[in-house]
Formats: C-alpha cells, sequence, structure tokens
C-alpha cells in the first residue's frame, strides 16, 4: 500500500503531466518539419555556401603527449578562428572536431576510423607522436581519408605510409639533425654521447644523426636508449662513454626535467658539452630549480620560444593570436610554458589544407583526391601570417616540408639563438614517390 | 665507469628505490593483512599525495624547507581522508568482499587519476627539495636528497613498527589481523578499525610520494609502477606480514636498481615478475606469509 501511494505523488511532483509532454513534443515535431520544408535549391545552395568544413583533430588530450596535446589544441582553435574570421575557406566555415587519441597507437586508429565514418569529417589531422602516427595512418590510407600530420617523425618521408598521409606543416627530425651536425661538429666536438627515448622518434635521432656526424668527420661514441615512460635517469649515466665531447640530448614525457636536474646532480662542473632538441623542455620553464646546470648549453628549437630583437616578421601577429607571450608562456599564466617548437605545425598544416582546399575547389569527400594533388603541387612557402615559424619548402613526392632550424643558448634564463640554418642544409634525397602511387 | 663505482651507484639507487617502496608496499600490506581486500587503487593514492605535496609547496610559498614539511604533514592527512570517505562510501557497502572491492578500487583509481588529470592537468610538476646540496664523490656526483630518503624511509618504518606493537591502537589492528570476530567479541570497533587502517594504509602511500617527489616529479600517472612493484613485494613477503613486506621490498627495490643499472629497467621488472612467478610455486605464502596468495 505504502509504495502504490510513493509513485502518484511523484507524479504529481513533478508538474508535467502526460498531456502536457505530447503537446510540447508535437510542437517540436511541427517546428522541425517546417524548417524542412523549403524550396530544394535554397536548401543545396546553403549547404553549398555555409555547411561547415570538417576537420578532425586528433589530439593527445590524456598519455604521455598530453602536454603537447594542450598546446596544440589551443593553436587549432586559434588558427580556425582566424581562418573563419578571414571568411572560412571558400566561404565555408571551418569546424574542428576533436577526438582525443591518449597517445596510444591502437586508439588512434580507432580515432581516425571514427573521424571517417561518424563524424564525416572531410579530412583528418594533428597528431603527434609517432607511434601514434604509425599505427594511425594505414587506418587512414584504408579508409581514404586525407590525414594531415604534425609529427616531426620521418616516417612520411620515409615511404612506409601512404599517399593520404602528409606532413606539410612541420620539418621531419632526419631533416633537423642534418642540418644541426655542421654546427655541433665545428662548435662543440666531434665525439659524442646520444640519449634518446627508445621508440620511433628517437630511433630516427639515433639513426640519422649518426649518419651526419660520421658525414661531418665525427663520431657517435654512446648511443643510449631510455624508455619513454622512465621517471628516474641516474642510472644511465654511468654508460656515458669518457671521452665524450658532447652530450646530445632529445627527451619526451614527463620526466625531462628530473633527466637535467639528475644529470647536473652527476656531472657537477665537471660536464661536456651539451646540445639537446628543446623538446627535453617543451612546456617546462628554463629558470626551473635544478635547471641552472644548462646555463651555456645549447638547444635546437624549431621555432625560438623567446622573443628575439631579430624574431621572424610575423611572430608578434602568432603569439597574440595563440596567446604566448614574448617568453613563450601562456599570457594567463606566466607559469605555464607552452610547447613554441611543435605546435605552429598546428597553425600552418591548417592553411596549407586551407589553401590545398581552395586550389582544388575542394566541394566535399569526394574530392579529396583532388585536394591531395593540389597539396602536392605546393611548392615554396612565404613566411605570412599563415606561416608565421618563417618560409617553407615542400616536396610534393616525399609529402614532407623542409624549413628553417635554430640553435639557441641557455644564458640568463632565456635562450638566445646563435644559428638559424638555411632551408638547404636539411635537404636529403627522395626516399619515395607517393604521387606515383594510385589513390 | 670501473665496475666498482658503478656498482656503488646502483646500489644507492637501488636503495633509494627500495626506501619509497617499502613505505608503499607497507600500506598495502596492512591493507591486506587486517582488512582481507586487494586495494588497486594504492597506486593512485600515492599520486595523490604527490599531487597534494605540489600543491601545498605552490600555495604556501615559504621556501622549500617549510614547504616540504608542511606537504610531508598536510598531504598523508588529505590522502587519508580521501581513502576514509572512499571506503565508508564504497567498501564497506561492498561489506569488502574480495572481489567487489578489487573491481570498486578499479573504478576508485581511474575516478581518482582522471580528477587529477582534470584538475592537475597533464604536466609532470616539480617540487623543490628541502636541502639542495650535492655529495662529490671521486667518480660522481649525488644527490644529499636522495640519501636523505633513505634516512627518512626507516626512521618512519621505526615509527610504524613501534605503532602497531607499543600502542593500543595497534593492538587493535593486530587483535583485528589475526581474528575479526573475536576481536569484535572483545568490543574492539572492527569497522572503525577498517577505516582506520585503509587510511593509514593510504597515508603511507603518500608519506612514500612526498618523500620520492623532489627527486621525480608530481604527473597523475606516476601511480602505476609503484602499485606494480608493492604487488609484487607484498606477494614475495608474504600476504599479512609485514615483516616479510619490508624485507622483500629492500630485495626487490635493490635487484630492481642495480639490474636497471647494469642492464635495463624493463629487464629489472621481468626479473622481479619471475621471481614472484617462483615464489608463489615454491612457497605459495610468500616468505613470511601467513595465508596463501
Amino acid at each position: 500500500m505504502v509504495e502504490s501511494k510513493t509513485p502518484r505523488r511523484k507524479r504529481q511532483a513533478s508538474g508535467v503531466s502526460r498531456r502536457k509532454a505530447l503537446a510540447g513534443l508535437g510542437g517540436v515535431a511541427a517546428g522541425v518539419a517546417v524548417s524542412g520544408v523549403l524550396p530544394r535549391f535554397v536548401r543545396y545552395a546553403q549547404a553549398q555556401n555555409s555547411a561547415p568544413i570538417k576537420i578532425g583533430f586528433q589530439v593527445h588530450r590524456t598519455g604521455i603527449g598530453a602536454a603537447y596535446g594542450r598546446w596544440y589544441d589551443r593553436t587549432t582553435t586559434a588558427a580556425a578562428q582566424f581562418i573563419n574570421d578571414s571568411g572560412g575557406i571558400n566561404g565555408r566555415p571551418v569546424e574542428i572536431i576533436a577526438e582525443d587519441d591518449g597517445t596510444d597507437p591502437k586508439r588512434g586508429a580507432e580515432v581516425v576510423e571514427k573521424f571517417a565514418t561518424q563524424h564525416g569529417a572531410d579530412v583528418a589531422f594533428g597528431t603527434l607522436f609517432s607511434h601514434v602516427v604509425i599505427g594511425s595512418a594505414p587506418r587512414a590510407g584504408e579508409l581514404k581519408i586525407p590525414y594531415f600530420v604534425v609529427s616531426e617523425g620521418h616516417h612520411v618521408a620515409s615511404g612506409i605510409l601512404n599517399r593520404y598521409t602528409l606532413q606539410p606543416g612541420i620539418t621531419d627530425v632526419k631533416s633537423q639533425v642534418q642540418s644541426m651536425a655542421p654546427w655541433v661538429a665545428s662548435n662543440l666536438g666531434k665525439k659524442v654521447t646520444m640519449i634518446f627515448p627508445d621508440f620511433a622518434f628517437g630511433h630516427d635521432h639515433r639513426d640519422y644523426f649518426s649518419a651526419a656526424m660520421a658525414a661531418q668527420g665525427g663520431e657517435v661514441i654512446g648511443k643510449i636508449a631510455i624508455p619513454p615512460t622512465e621517471s628516474s635517469f641516474t642510472k644511465y649515466f654511468p654508460q656515458i662513454p669518457s671521452g665524450t665531447d658532447v652530450l646530445y640530448h632529445v627527451m619526451v614525457g614527463p620526466g625531462v626535467l628530473t633527466f637535467v636536474k639528475e644529470m647536473g646532480e652527476f656531472f657537477g662542473a665537471n660536464r661536456p658539452g651539451i646540445f639537446g632538441f628543446i623538446d627535453s623542455l617543451e612546456a617546462v620553464s628554463i629558470d626551473s630549480p635544478g635547471l641552472e646546470f644548462l646555463e651555456g648549453s645549447y638547444f635546437w628549437e624549431g621555432n625560438p620560444r623567446y622573443a628575439q630583437a631579430k624574431s621572424p616578421e610575423f611572430d608578434g601577429f602568432y603569439r597574440a593570436k595563440v596567446g604566448v607571450d614574448g617568453n613563450g608562456a601562456s599570457v594567463n599564466d606566466a607559469k605555464e610554458v607552452s610547447t613554441y617548437s611543435h605546435m605552429f605545425g598546428c597553425w600552418e598544416t591548417l592553411h596549407t589544407i586551407k589553401q590545398g582546399m581552395e586550389a582544388a575547389g575542394y566541394q566535399g569527400p569526394g574530392d579529396r583526391a583532388k585536394l591531395i594533388e593540389a597539396v602536392e603541387a605546393i611548392s615554396n612557402i612565404e613566411a605570412s601570417q599563415a606561416h608565421p615559424q618563417g618560409a617553407k619548402l615542400f616536396n610534393g613526392k616525399t609529402h614532407q616540408v623542409f624549413g628553417h632550424q635554430f640553435i639557441s643558448q641557455v644564458g640568463n634564463g632565456k635562450l638566445n639563438v646563435v644559428h638559424r640554418t638555411a632551408i638547404e642544409d636539411g635537404f636529403y634525397k627522395d626516399e619515395v614517390d607517393y604521387t606515383s602511387q594510385p589513390f | 665507469m670501473d665496475f666498482g663505482p658503478y656498482l656503488l651507484l646502483a646500489t644507492m639507487e637501488g636503495a633509494v628505490g627500495a626506501a619509497v617502496l617499502a613505505l608503499t608496499a607497507l600500506g598495502l600490506s596492512l591493507v591486506f593483512g587486517v582488512m582481507r581486500i586487494v586495494n588497486v587503487a594504492h597506486g593512485a593514492f600515492f599520486m595523490l599525495g604527490a599531487i597534494v605535496a605540489w600543491w601545498v609547496a605552490d600555495t604556501l610559498n615559504a621556501g622549500p624547507a617549510l614547504n616540504f614539511l608542511a606537504a610531508l604533514v598536510i598531504s598523508p592527512l588529505a590522502v587519508g581522508a580521501v581513502a576514509i570517505s572512499a571506503e565508508r562510501s564504497v567498501l564497506r557497502r561492498l561489506n569488502y568482499n574480495p572481489e567487489s572491492t578489487i573491481v570498486a578500487t578499479i573504478g576508485l583509481l581511474y575516478v581518482i587519476e582522471q580528477v587529477a588529470l582534470m584538475t592537475f592537468g597533464p604536466d609532470a610538476r616539480p617540487v623543490v627539495a628541502p636541502l639542495d646540496f650535492r655529495v662529490q664523490l671521486p667518480w660522481f656526483g649525488y644527490s644529499g636528497y636522495k640519501l636523505l630518503v633513505i634516512g627518512a624511509s626507516i626512521v618512519l618504518m621505526l615509527v610504524v613498527w613501534w605503532g602497531l606493537t607499543r600502542t593500543r591502537i595497534g593492538l587493535m589492528m593486530r587483535a583485528t589481523q589475526f581474528d575479526r570476530e573475536t576481536a569484535r567479541a572483545f568490543a574492539i570497533p572492527v569497522d572503525r578499525v577498517y577505516g582506520g587502517v585503509f587510511a593509514f594504509g593510504a597515508m603511507l602511500a603518500a608519506i612514500g610520494a612526498v618523500l620520492v617527489v623532489p627527486i621525480q616529479q608530481a604527473h597523475y600517472l606516476m601511480g602505476n609502477d609503484p602499485l606494480l612493484l608493492s604487488f609484487i613485494v607484498v606477494i614475495i613477503g608474504g600476504l599479512g606480514s609485514l615483516r616479510g613486506t619490508v624485507l622483500a621490498a629492500v630485495i626487490i627495490g635493490l635487484s630492481d636498481g642495480i639490474i636497471s643499472v647494469f642492464f635495463s629497467p624493463t629487464l629489472a621488472k621481468i626479473i622481479a615478475t619471475l621471481i614472484v612467478a617462483m615464489i608463489l610455486v615454491i612457497r605459495p605464502k610468500g616468505l613470511f606469509g601467513t595465508q596463501s596468495a
């Protein structure tokens, strides 16, 4: 008896009777029907002019790439906003559909599938970590969706991927290390020990820098591979051979600050020359406690974190758009340092997608092959608001772009650019011709 | 580097790892010994301890030494509070059923990890060590703070041992572990002891994390490795035996450290897991176990 009373009381308390609910639903349905009843040609014209271009953004929101993912996200959002404010692509607005891949290759492939099948995205873009790219790109090739990665890995240009995968916004490791080797050999020393993460990106560094150093008359005398999830590094330093002139480090993942601190504790003042890739310290402040050890050491930068007296022309504009100050930190929180050497790749890749779509007269997923051909036809890229990192050269056959690299020295808690390479310093022979492959 | 100094460095690294592992595993072992449940969220409490420590240091801003001391006090208390609320709201309702608690604590692990990701973020953030000095040996330098961690861990374990064997509360815990029904017959508030033990286990993990956070950094995924190693240690040491846990922690910590230095960390983990398998075959109760695994 008590139980039957409660439901009745609840129904009255909610205040919406069945009749009201049905009436409301009927009203909504009628409204939808009315708005759908438009003359056919007007609807078609609407689809033509205002249906958004859907770009699937594969982002590392969680996992070891999460720090990069956050800044990739902000840069992508800012770039899409800028593109839309400037009229969109062929008058159509850009819509970014973001999905987290957890910095996991398997999840990455699932995300690509989701973009192609569930979301109906026109293209997919944004992946950074190389093992995720290698795990996801084959699926993009199977589903025939253009896949623009922002990864730095050499895997695109090596030919192991497919014609649907392109990297037009960021240079690759082989090109980067090749342009570093001459400067390192002549300024720091010829005997190098390399410390790198034990996965595709780190292997690229190991293989290509060894070759590049040998070409300069130098030698890599030690190669220390560290698991990307490692949290304690002291155990690796005894493996560094004595006689090392230069310690070359490129570390990724959450342990990088610990890596540098422990390096300082191990060596003290008695340290070899140090050349690192800023990847070791992306999203980490140079003046963090324990990093005094790095004073005077050198870093490769893809895009100088600290605004220089001679910064590229459009750097200030770009910084304002993505919300980064002159020290490379967020304008809202000076302690939140950006991944400045990588995130420009998102901004520039989106602009390249725009350029390709406009050149191809892109209408919809049926034009994906035309889009890829249009991007493959791009070669010289001028520095501009669309390409604030600097001028570039895109190789349509290998799907890889080439650009300037920077070498900076740590001084007084800042990074000061001491050398800027020429684009040609990073050239290497083509290893693949994707344009000869069928779609 | 010559073999001697190399071995010395390996041993020092292993000792630091063993020190932190001993504290963390002790917490897990207490929880299992008294409550007979497996707490898969133990690593999450460890991580929470580190994150709260970072937050205390960041908010207080009173210099490294005071920041650290405050963190050492506040962090275990905060994590203990989280543990008690989890125990009250989840575990007690499940009646401490073994299978259900495993599933429930896995869920707890996910919740804590994701909340940490949403609030603290994906970065690893450093905490400055309270004392920053370098010990210079003839062959290499070493962090003085790491040596302090070993000492602090020994002191803390002695305190825990003293508390368990010489105080009334410790007596109640040991009685509940020995025989729950009889303890209840002797008017020991078993439910409260359970809550207290769960909280205390989490607090030990948190203290271990506070000690380690100036060496590594606070990161939302940092609880996974300590969880794995703690399980290995507790199983090898023997479920229900605290002495076994500490001994196993020393063995596993040192071997993990030494093998990692000379070979690779992956090999060290493989060997540790193989040891677990062998011990379970030869001696299912572990080194000093009182119940089977």
